[in-house]
Formats: C-alpha cells, structure tokens, sequence
C-alpha cells in the first residue's frame, strides 16, 4: 500500500508493467525474512556493546545514543497515530510523561519488596532487577496505555484541530494532575513540582537497544497484520473503510491506545536515564518535539521516524562547538527540509532489508537499466524495520 | 521546482552534508580530547545558557569565570593555570546528564554546577558514581547535597531561607501573616512551605495561603482572599519579576502591610528595570547572601572587578557564581598540597575533603561546611529606604 505510493513518486512510469522479462521473480520465504532482520539487529547490538565495552564510544557518546533510542520510541509510537491512523495528536508528551512517573514509582515501590539495591538496580546485575525492568517497563506503557484508553473515546469522534486541542488539553491535564496531586493525597507521592528524584538509572545502552527492536518490530507486525491494514484503511479513506465493514471506532481506539502504549515506554526509559522527572518538561513543546520528528521523517514511514529522532537527537549534542547557534541551525534544517521535502525526509517509503536482499539475487538493480522493468513482487509482506 | 527534489536526490545531498559535518565533528573532538595537561587543571562550568532560564545560568559562569581569570592572573593553583570547560545545558536535565558526562569524558577534575534545581539533581544522582566533586552556585532544592559527599552548594537551601524569614518575623513581632507563591515552582513553594513550618512553631498564625499558575500576571483574586484576613505581613517567595506585580497590586488593592521575601527578590530594583515603585517597597524585608549596597572591603572590591570585566553591574547569581568557583578553588588547593594527578580518582578525592574542610571568605558572607554539602554562612535580611537596598540585619548561623 505505501509502497505502491513510493513507487508512483520514483517512478512515474506507466511502461513497467508493459513488457516483462520471461523468468520468475525469487522472492525469500517468511523465516529466511526474519532471519535476515534478526542476524542484522543482533550485528548491531554486538557492534553497539562491543564499541562500548571497549572504550571506543565513550560514556558521553553512548549516553547521547540512550537518547536517541528513548526519542525513536516516542516518534515511532507517535507514527502509529499520526502517520498510519492520520490524525493529529498533542498530547503524546501527556503519555510519555504517565508511562515515566508510573514506572519509576512502581521500581522505587518495588525495589525494597523484591529485595533489589538501588546499585543492582542500576547495574542489572540480578535476575529480580531485570525482571523488576520489564515489569515496570510495561507498568509504565499499561499506564499510558489505559490514559490513551480514556482520552481516545471520546477524542477520536473528532477529527483533524479539534482532536489536536482535545489531545493537547488532555496532556496538559496529566501534567497539571502530577503537579499538584501530592496536596490532594496529603504524602509525597509524584514529588509535584519539585520533581520525583531518587530513581535508580535502570536504562542501559543494551537495555534501550532491545526495547527499541522490540517495539519496532511490534509495531511493524502490527502494521503488516489485519489490524494494520484496517488502521491504513481508514488513514486513506474513513468513509470507504467503514463501507467494507472496518469498524472504524474500535481501530482508531485500538491505534491510539497502541501509540499511548509505546509512549509509555519510552517515558519509562527516560525516567531511568535522567534520574529525575519533572512535570514541566512534559509540556506542550516535548510534544511538538515529537511530532516534528515524524514530520520531518515522513510520516507513515517508519525508518523515517527511526532516522529523523536519531538525527534531531544527535544534531544539537553535534552542534556544541558551536554553542548559541546550534539552537538556529536546528531550526534551519528543519526549514529547509520542509521546503524541499515537504512530505518528510522518506515520504511514506520504507526500508526492507529482505527486499534489497530479494533485488540482488534477482540482479535488479536501481542503476541497472534494463529493457523492461522486472516483476515487481506481488506484495510487500516483509518482516523489516 | 521546489518540490520536486526526490528521496534519492535528498538523501544524496543530505549524506554529503552528514558526512562533511561528520567530518568536522571529529576533527573539533579529536582537538579537544586532550584532559588535564601538565601545567593546568581543567575545571567544568555547566549551567543553562540558553532557554528560559538562561539568565540565571549565564549570571553564574560569569561571576565563576571572574574567578577563576583572577586566579589565572595571580599565577595559578600551585602555579597550575585553570582551564575552563564552558558547556550549556539549556535548563534541562536530560541534557544536564549529557554535558556531565562530556566534562568527564573532557578530563575534568571538579565541576561548577549546576545552576537550577532539577538539572542539578539528575547530575548530583550521576556524578556520585565518579565521586566528581562539584559545587552548585545556586540549587536551592534540599535533595541535591542528599546523594553523596560530593556535592556541596554556595546557596543557602529554600527551607532554609523560608525558615529565617519565619523568625523574621516573630522577631519583628508579627501576629498574623500570609503567603502568595508560584505553585508550579518548587523554589517559591519551597520557601512558603518552611515559613508556615516556622511560623507555626513561633505562634504565628498563618491566616491564608494562596498559590498561584504560573506564568499569572493577575494577582486580584488571591490578593483579596488574603487581604480580608488582614495580616501584618505577606510572603510572597517568587522571583523579582511576580513579586513586583504582587507588591504593586496589594498595595492598588490598599494593603499598607509589610512584605516579606527571600532570594528572589533580588534585582527587584536596580535590575533591567523598576518592577515596583519605590512608595510601594518602602519598609519591606528579604532575605538574600548578597547585596550590592554591602560596605564589605571584599564585596566592594568584587562589584568593581565585575563592573571592570562585564561593564554591568554584579547581581546576587553573579556573587554566587564566583563563591562557588572560590570553593572549587579551595578544595583544589588542598588537593595540590598532597600532590597528585589532576583528575585522578585520589586527586578528586582530596578535592572533596579539601572543599569539606575549607572556610572561603567569599562576597556572600564566609562559607564552610560541617560535614554535608550545605553551607554555614550567614544571611542578610535587607530592606528597601527610599528606592535602595540597605542591610536591616545579618542573621549568623
């Protein structure tokens, strides 16, 4: 579906499919696919960890790199909303901020009942930190998820700005709720505006690796499934969509619910990477923030999403030497990609590792020139990022 | 035309455009990873130099870059020059955490910084792990020095700042008092909050407490509920720029009472601009460490120095800035008497103890610690005659 769109933007050309080349098309079954894409996560992550253990990439480097992970988590997640469901949701700093506090209590809270020291906690040294990580992990997006739950009823019968001021009035709710909901409960729960300190640094390079792999790859199953396809239907045509029987309510819920979930755990990433929340770094601007990143990728494409929260994430901290002006040549790259790029940096195109590999054992190259275009495969069902 | 440009184009131009950055990039880290060389030590200096906190964070590097230039200028640490590392951390704590861990991997041996609270606290919860001794000029939250031995301030903390103006007050003989803060900001609700504490322990009843948005410039509706109530004094524990508002529209509203402040109050007069008129600050207190009307010989001397460097006039940030630079200094002084490698585990060490057992005369009053990271100095409570600042008393520790 969206690659049928990229094709028409590259190639224009009705001729394709006028004269085909005798001989068939090879294609790679399903497991050789996720074979591929899992030898090429897990070269990565050995790559990633070996630089690091060996001193190559330095504490400043991969801290910087935790990052950029914790970022391609929120401008991922917020791909499933704006980019294949086709609103336009504020509130997504809202989601990750419940999914940071939530997880974070729950370890602080849980830490002394499992027996786990702040120290092991923060080393991952014992099985009962790690599985305390992945409960709070998921405590945190559940969190997030049961806000996007509530707000999402109600919000997703509006459409377009309105739904972008529900979504930014929610968001501001949440952050308002965490400030001041210490005085109502009368204990020292969210910390309110002085912050919730004390939170023990969980988050890893190797940690935030894996999570990042696992919610794209959700994400992407996701998106390639029944759910994915009814999701993308109503993106294209809500009117069409509920006409060939998608019931449109439980997809635009589902798809929010979803983003609110990945929200949640990037928030409870962030928590363990910087130490300390603080309720008014969740405003309106980390949500904009966010949402630059997937228009500026290109929305509806994920590697988009991938590459523009690595590059807005990194260009700042690679801009120091030129202290005050970094902020402005931020600023003018995302101007000038706007101005030239106008649907983002990859469109709707999507990167499939599988189907490079699937071009070079047919020998179809981009630069090659033949007489005819070749077969093009029937259907995009890759396991990729 | 111009959108035309393709994916393929785009990413062409944009690769080369990485890569030439890429390229930069490395040749400035590759320049500047060289660390403590031999004749110096490398100090960091951290704070938001840009974003909306920006004026505290510059006020303080320049007040410690005074310092640390007249320190160069009179031969040194051990005849050892300090090498500054300047970073912005745009009052954010995720890039707080960021610029903490590019000093160390720079090679610094003690850091000055950082300014506000919270960026203050996600480093002082990284920098136990180095065990980097680091002095904030002006992190006024009580749970900065909790995390290690490491940490210590210049500043005195908002508790305790609320704590002296609740025996101001008994002191001035006031029966019923009341607070107006910011309740989105935990410096101004940290400040009320040991006042009322206070108050209450001295028999003092306070009769309203009225918190705020921020970002309010409106003031009628909280003004009036504690009005009614009639107090001898209101706390208004916010930054100059509120308190100016508050003051000028209690006194539209016909309140003749006294207010009370603490530290940022300070540039409420004589700053950028008159935030209250003189009639409506007459006879008002707060509390603060610095003030430019201090007859101090080394106070004075600071202000003319400043003036000399920045050609303005030094504010309450600026003095804290350069105590805490001198702080650094002092432990860094010890730790060249026992000699050593600057940035070595030991040598940072040293730094701590030295700075723990130091007493600095510094321009906010003498500063030394007694087994935690808060200082022991002494705190000034001024009050305004005739549009200028005037030392009311001097409360010791």
């Amino acid at each position: 579906m969206k690659d049928y769109y990229n094709k028409g933007e590259e190639r224009p050309t009705l001729s394709a499919s006028v004269a085909k080349p005798a001989g068939v098309y090879r294609s790679l079954p399903m497991p050789a696919r996720y074979a591929i894409n899992a030898v090429l996560v897990l070269l990565f992550l050995v790559i990633g960890e070996g630089l690091i253990s060996g001193g190559v990439v330095n504490r400043y480097q991969s801290g910087v790199l935790e990052q950029v992970g914790i970022y391609i988590i929120m401008a991922v997640s917020l791909n499933i909303a704006t980019g294949y469901l086709g609103q336009l949701p504020l509130g997504h700093a809202g989601f990750m901020s419940v999914g940071g506090y939530s997880c974070a209590l729950f370890i602080i809270h849980m830490m002394p009942v499992l027996g786990v020291e702040t120290k092991a906690m923060a080393a991952m040294s014992s099985p009962a930190a790690i599985g305390l990580f992945v409960m709070g992990v998921v405590f945190g997006g559940i969190c997030a998820a049961v806000c996007g739950l509530i707000i999402g009823i109600p919000a997703l019968r509006l459409k377009g700005d309105y739904l972008a001021i529900i979504t930014l009035g929610f968001a501001e709710i949440i952050r308002v709720v965490i400030n001041n909901i210490d005085g109502v409960l009368g204990f020292d729960f969210t910390g309110g505006a002085k912050g919730l300190s004390g939170i023990p640094g969980y988050t890893n390079f190797l940690n935030v690796f894996l999570t990042v792999a696992v919610v794209i790859f959700l994400i992407h199953t996701m998106m390639k499934s029944r759910h994915g396809r009814a999701i993308l239907a109503i993106r294209d045509n809500e009117i069409a969509a509920e006409a060939s029987g998608v019931k449109t309510t439980y997809y635009k819920t589902l798809a929010f619910v979803v983003s609110a979930f990945f929200a949640g755990v990037g928030g409870a990433l962030y928590a363990g990477c910087i130490g300390v929340m603080d309720p008014s770094k969740f405003g309106f601007m980390k949500s904009v923030e966010i949402l630059v990143m997937v228009v500026l990728g290109g929305m509806g494409s994920m590697l988009g999403s991938v590459v523009s929260a690595s590059v807005l994430t990194i260009l700042p901290e690679a801009l120091r030497a030129f202290s005050e002006y970094r902020m402005v040549v931020y600023a003018v790259v995302l101007i000038l990609v706007m101005i030239f790029r106008p649907q983002g940096l990859f469109g709707s195109y999507d990167f499939s590792l599988s189907r490079v590999v699937e071009r070079c054992l047919n020998k179809d190259f981009p630069w090659k020139k033949k007489p005819g275009a070749p077969a093009e495969p029937a259907k995009e069902v890759s396991a990729d990022e | 035309m111009l959108n035309n440009v393709s994916r393929r184009q785009f990413l062409e131009v944009s690769g080369l455009v990485a890569a030439g950055l890429g390229l930069a990039g490395c040749g400035s880290s590759s320049s500047s990873d060289s660390g403590s060389s031999d004749g110096s030590i490398k100090v960091g200096v951290m704070g938001p130099l840009s974003g909306s906190v920006a004026q505290y964070g510059v006020a303080c590097r320049d007040g410690a870059l005074l310092y640390f230039k007249q320190v160069n200028a009179d031969g040194g640490i051990n005849g050892k020059q300090i090498e500054t590392d300047v970073q912005d951390e745009k009052g954010d704590a995720t890039e707080a955490v960021t610029v903490y861990n590019k000093l160390v991997e720079d090679g610094v041996t003690a850091i000055v910084g950082d300014v506000t609270s919270k960026p203050t606290i996600a480093v002082a919860q990284k920098s136990v792990e180095d065990n980097m001794p680091c002095v904030t000029s002006s992190a006024t939250t009580a749970d900065v020095i909790s995390y290690g031995d490491n940490y210590f301030r210049a500043c005195v903390t908002d508790p305790f700042q609320g704590k002296v103006m609740g025996d101001f007050a008994a002191k001035q003989g006031y029966k019923t008092v009341a607070t107006i803060f910011d309740s989105g900001d935990d410096y101004a609700s940290g400040v009320a909050d040991a006042f009322k504490e206070e108050c209450a322990a001295k028999g003092i009843t306070v009769a309203s407490e009225q918190g705020y948005a921020s970002g309010a410039t409106d003031f009628n509706a909280q003004l009036t509920a504690i009005i009614a109530t009639n107090p001898d004094a209101i706390l208004s524990s916010n930054y100059y720029q509120d308190d100016g508002m508050i003051v000028t529209q209690a006194r539209q509203l016909g309140y003749k009472g006294v207010f009370l402040g603490a530290d940022g109050w300070a540039g409420i007069v004589g700053g950028d601009q008159d935030y209250a008129s003189t009639a409506d600050l007459e006879g008002c207190f707060y509390c603060s460490s610095f003030v430019a009307t201090n007859p101090d010989e080394s106070v004075q001397k600071f202000i003319e120095d400043f003036k000399a460097e920045y050609n303005e006039a030094p504010t309450n940030f600026n003095a804290l800035g350069y105590d805490a630079a001198a702080i650094v200094c002092a432990g860094l002084e010890a730790a060249e008497e026992k000699g050593g490698t600057p940035g070595s585990d030991d040598y940072k060490q040293a730094v701590i103890d030295g700075i723990a057992a130091a007493k600095v005369e510094g321009v906010t009053g003498t500063i030394s610690y007694s087994g935690t990271g808060d200082p022991e100095k002494s705190t000034l409570v001024i009050t305004f005659k005739d549009g200028t600042e005037e030392i009311f008393d001097t409360i010791e520790p």
